[in-house]
């Protein structure tokens, strides 16, 4: 699993977003369950390549999308 | 093209002004593969079944941003009409001292909050008159504007008219004077192109169950990517599926405005009804175009062929396949019981839930009978239409 980063939204909607963004760039991804040693929340987050991680933040950055933190899982 | 309706041989529908109808078969077929194979609750948990929920709501946010021209999906808030979509602008923003101007071409869903408000000492309001055409004079919009003006909402396709306001100018105007532009646009949706940005628009009203196609209960306010949405209070407080260990609402779009589950069936049908309408032949463009030209159809020589028919608006000022007529000397509601009960056809006759439309074009308060065409109406349907007018002119001599 140490080869996997999750990105933590505050909303799903913004995990379903990114996921579609993340799909357009062609960067592989899936969307899990929050894992409960990372946050409280009861929805979904994006798991994707601790290798991606730099691709993804700037798609997200240059979409505007709002997200809490990216944590190895 | 084919429309979800087994009773298109049976009936004649005119009254797609209140609701389209028939709707597309895709529609009916989206609603029904969120209710028989996902069924989930979108953003509230983390199993596959939720998250195709809320992928189902992503790309009904993502089309209606798209048709709208808001650069952002997160921009667009659902509500469950555009009535509910208006009742969150005006009451979201509205301020004890605000001065508001609206037009006298509004319907109710306008007019009643913004009347509540001024009733209780909230707003004071300012209502431009129209031409009996039902269009505002910019110049008059302009002369009402004074320094405690907050916001100006405009109807922008009349329910009754089926004229359409110079929204663009309008937008102009108002970000010039720094005020806000409310745009209801409930009947041009998805038969007038719009673009929020070259529009100005900063908070735009849409009904999901008219122009496009979707199902009742749907529809949604779409915020401009410039608009400071910190000034709009929710309506409702709740549960969003996020921030969940804070009993705080949370501040960011669209959670901000959408505690509570969200019409998620509905949802999918209008994702539907909008991939529908871009699939249309020419889009938007085709659309109008064809209202158009049913409008001609039933319009042209009308007051010729029917005797003592009114028709108020000339021809080629009608935009949006909406009208409203009249038989001089007959009551509208005594038109449509012998349209519906002779010819099975479907319309609705009176004030059209705008009074103050009516008022303008000179039919308050017995109101008008109003034909709204849909893309699944023919020139058959039309022909008939006519014929059916003569029909009930002859009837009562």
């Amino acid at each position: 699993m140490a080869d996997y980063s999750v990105i933590l939204f505050f909303s799903n909607n913004h995990a379903i977003w990114t996921a579609k963004l993340l799909k357009k760039a062609g960067i592989e991804y899936k969307m899990i369950p929050v894992p409960r040693h990372l946050s409280s929340d009861c929805g979904y987050c994006v798991r994707i390549r601790i290798a991606d991680v730099s691709d993804a933040e700037t798609v997200m950055d240059k979409n505007s999308v709002e997200y809490e933190k990216i944590c190895a899982l | 093209m084919i429309p979800s309706s087994q009773h298109l041989n049976n009936y004649i529908y005119f009254d797609n002004a209140a609701t389209s109808f028939p709707k597309p078969e895709s529609v009916a077929d989206a609603v029904i593969h969120y209710m028989s194979d996902i069924g989930g609750n979108p953003g509230r948990s983390g199993h596959p079944l939720s998250v195709e929920a809320g992928e189902i709501v992503f790309s009904a946010r993502e089309a209606v941003a798209d048709m709208m021209g808001a650069s952002n999906p997160m921009q667009v808030v659902f509500c469950s009409n555009a009535t509910d979509a208006l009742n969150l602008a005006i009451q979201g923003i509205l301020r004890k001292g605000d001065h508001v101007i609206t037009t006298a071409m509004e319907h109710n869903s306008t007019a009643r909050p913004l009347y509540q408000l001024q009733q209780e000492g909230v707003i004071s309001l300012s209502i431009v008159p129209c031409s009996t055409e039902g269009l505002i004079d910019l110049d008059q919009l302009k002369g009402c504007i004074i320094p405690e003006t907050s916001m100006v909402m405009i109807n922008h396709a009349s329910n009754v008219t089926g004229t359409v306001q110079p929204l663009s100018d309008i937008g102009s105007l108002c970000r010039d004077k720094q005020v806000i532009l409310v745009a209801d646009c409930a009947q041009s949706a998805g038969i007038i192109p719009i673009d929020m940005k070259s529009d100005n628009i900063d908070l735009l009203a849409f009904a999901g169950h008219k122009g496009l196609y979707g199902p009742t209960g749907t529809g949604g306010l779409v915020i401009a990517d410039d608009f400071d949405y910190s000034q709009l209070r929710p309506l409702r407080f709740g549960g969003t599926g996020s921030n969940s260990d804070s009993i705080e609402q949370p501040a960011f779009l669209p959670d901000r405005f959408e505690s509570g589950t969200l019409n998620v069936a509905g949802l999918s049908g209008l994702h539907a009804g909008i991939l529908y309408i871009n699939e249309y032949p020419d889009g938007i463009d085709g659309i109008r175009r064809y209202k158009r030209e049913l409008i001609h159809r039933f319009l042209e020589g009308a007051e010729r062929d029917i005797e003592g028919f009114i028709g108020y608006v000339p021809l080629d000022s009608i935009q949006t396949g909406v009208m409203s007529f009249n038989i001089d000397g007959v009551s509208p509601s005594e038109i449509a019981r012998f349209l519906a009960d002779e010819f099975n056809i479907m319309c609705r006759a009176g004030l059209h839930c705008a009074p103050l439309a009516h008022k303008t074009i000179g039919t308050f308060p017995e109101g008008a009978v109003r034909f709204g065409f849909s893309i699944f109406n023919t020139t058959e349907e039309i022909a008939i239409a006519r014929e059916a007018l003569k029909k009930f002119v002859q009837s009562r001599r």
